[in-house]
């Protein structure tokens, strides 16, 4: 009975149901975006309970859920001096370059 | 180099009063941690509990159409409820702690959920009064330091206006109905206003705790400076009704260009806090039933889920 074993351990393991970040496309075109989290038994319940959590009010047209323990973050307290490497390089901006007045369209 | 030589509970004051919002990773004061996980459950709890005046009327509603409406705004409070919950879960506490402490007494939830909805007017004065201090409230929360909880204020706020509106068009259909309507919108009245003066919490003299919590930006505004914005904004609102605020006190005040207003009764405040208003044991009785008779789904959406996982092991 290892398929029964496997089904008593998950319910054993956890008292609550695991927790989702939910991710919604506003409209066609734009980017999913994160808009906060939920607890589902499973992703199809998961994306049921999105839809009627985070779009009462047609705010998505599309759901992506992951279940928060697979996002890994970059740590804050690096930041510093993780983001460094693109702190002195200006020229990576338009704005850094000169282009005289008599020039259009650049 | 001074940030080298500013400890780390200093710089964290520096972001604060430098407007930062704070994110769950980043580290914080035990205190401000705790003080936040507080605050946002006791809200959640708010909301949850919130639901059980208005869901009491639900079938009662005089038409399909404030049915249906009724019903959203309370599926609404719901939603906030789960808003708020997520927010205070990036904090390090769990949605079952959050549950136990409100199922055993332990946490706190607004006193004006303890009051009885008698009549349909109570529906009007509701989503008027209450939903309308309950925004004087929220929407400075949308610029609290944190960031979670901010952006769940945000969320909540766009949704309560609708909810504000609702309760003002049940009265102002009363008002403009028989008598016996307008005196029962009355009626409702002198029953929610001074319980909603309440919603904002003790004096400020009596609130010890709000000093520190304006530090961190966690609160915007003292309890008394939200207490007198709403007597500002809902007594010309009854007016419009042609009803009367139960406050012999209230008057315009030309000097400070505001209302005064009478003196709350804190004993009653106290009392209901402390677990002896009108309906805190069915409102907690009701909570506790809920839960339980829900464990067997909880349970049984598990076992489905674990099966469907086990089926797609076997299946690989
Ligand atoms: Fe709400
Ligand atoms: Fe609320
Ligand atoms: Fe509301």
């Amino acid at each position: 009975m290892k398929h029964d074993a496997l089904i008593q351990t998950v319910i054993m393991t956890q008292s609550e149901w695991p927790l989702w970040e939910v991710f919604i496309r506003s409209k066609q075109g734009l980017d999913h975006k994160h808009v906060g989290s939920l607890h589902a038994a499973d992703a199809q319940m998961a994306i049921q309970n999105a839809r009627d959590v985070y779009t009462r009010r047609q705010e998505g047209i599309s759901i992506w859920v992951v279940e928060s323990k697979h996002v890994h973050a970059s740590n804050p307290d690096d930041a510093e001096a993780f983001f460094d490497p693109a702190n002195d390089k200006v020229y990576r901006h338009p704005t850094f370059y000169q282009v005289p007045d008599s020039i259009k369209h650049m | 180099m001074e940030t080298l030589e500013m400890t780390q509970e200093e710089q964290f004051q520096a972001r604060i009063d430098a407007d930062v919002r704070i994110e769950p990773k980043d580290w914080m004061p035990d205190a401000y941690r705790k003080t936040l996980i507080r605050q946002i459950s006791q809200h959640a709890h708010s909301e949850l509990v919130g639901m059980l005046p208005e869901g009491n009327w639900i079938t009662r509603a005089p038409s399909l159409k404030r049915k249906s409406i009724l019903l959203s705004k309370v599926q609404d409070e719901a939603g906030h409820g789960l808003y708020l919950y997520s927010a205070a879960e990036t904090l390090g506490t769990t949605r079952d702690q959050m549950l136990a402490d409100l199922h055993s007494g332990k946490a706190k939830y607004s006193s004006i959920f303890n009051y009885p909805t008698l009549s349909w007017a109570d529906m009007g004065c509701v989503g008027w009064l209450v939903d309308g201090a309950a925004i004087l409230n929220q929407v400075p929360l949308c610029r609290t330091s944190y960031g979670p909880y901010a952006r769940a204020m945000v969320r909540v706020c766009k949704e309560e206006s609708f909810h504000q509106r609702q309760g003002f068009e049940i009265m102002q259909t009363l008002c403009e109905g028989a008598p016996e309507q307008k005196a029962m919108a009355q009626e409702a009245l002198n029953r929610w206003w001074w319980p909603t003066l309440m919603m904002f919490g003790p004096k400020d003299e009596d609130s010890p705790n709000t000093a520190q919590s304006m530090n961190w930006r966690i609160k915007r505004f003292t309890n008394d400076e939200l207490r007198q914005k709403f007597v500002d904004m809902m007594v010309p609102q009854a007016e419009f009704l042609g009803l009367t605020v139960p406050d012999t006190q209230v008057k315009w005040n030309e000097a400070r260009q505001a209302y005064d207003f009478g003196e709350v009764n804190w004993d009653e405040f106290w009392a209901v806090v402390k677990g002896n208003g009108m309906c805190n044991r069915d409102r907690l009785g009701a909570r506790v039933k809920a839960h339980e008779e829900g464990a067997w789904v909880r349970e049984a959406a598990m076992a489905h889920a674990a099966k469907r996982a086990a089926r797609q092991v076997v299946a690989a």
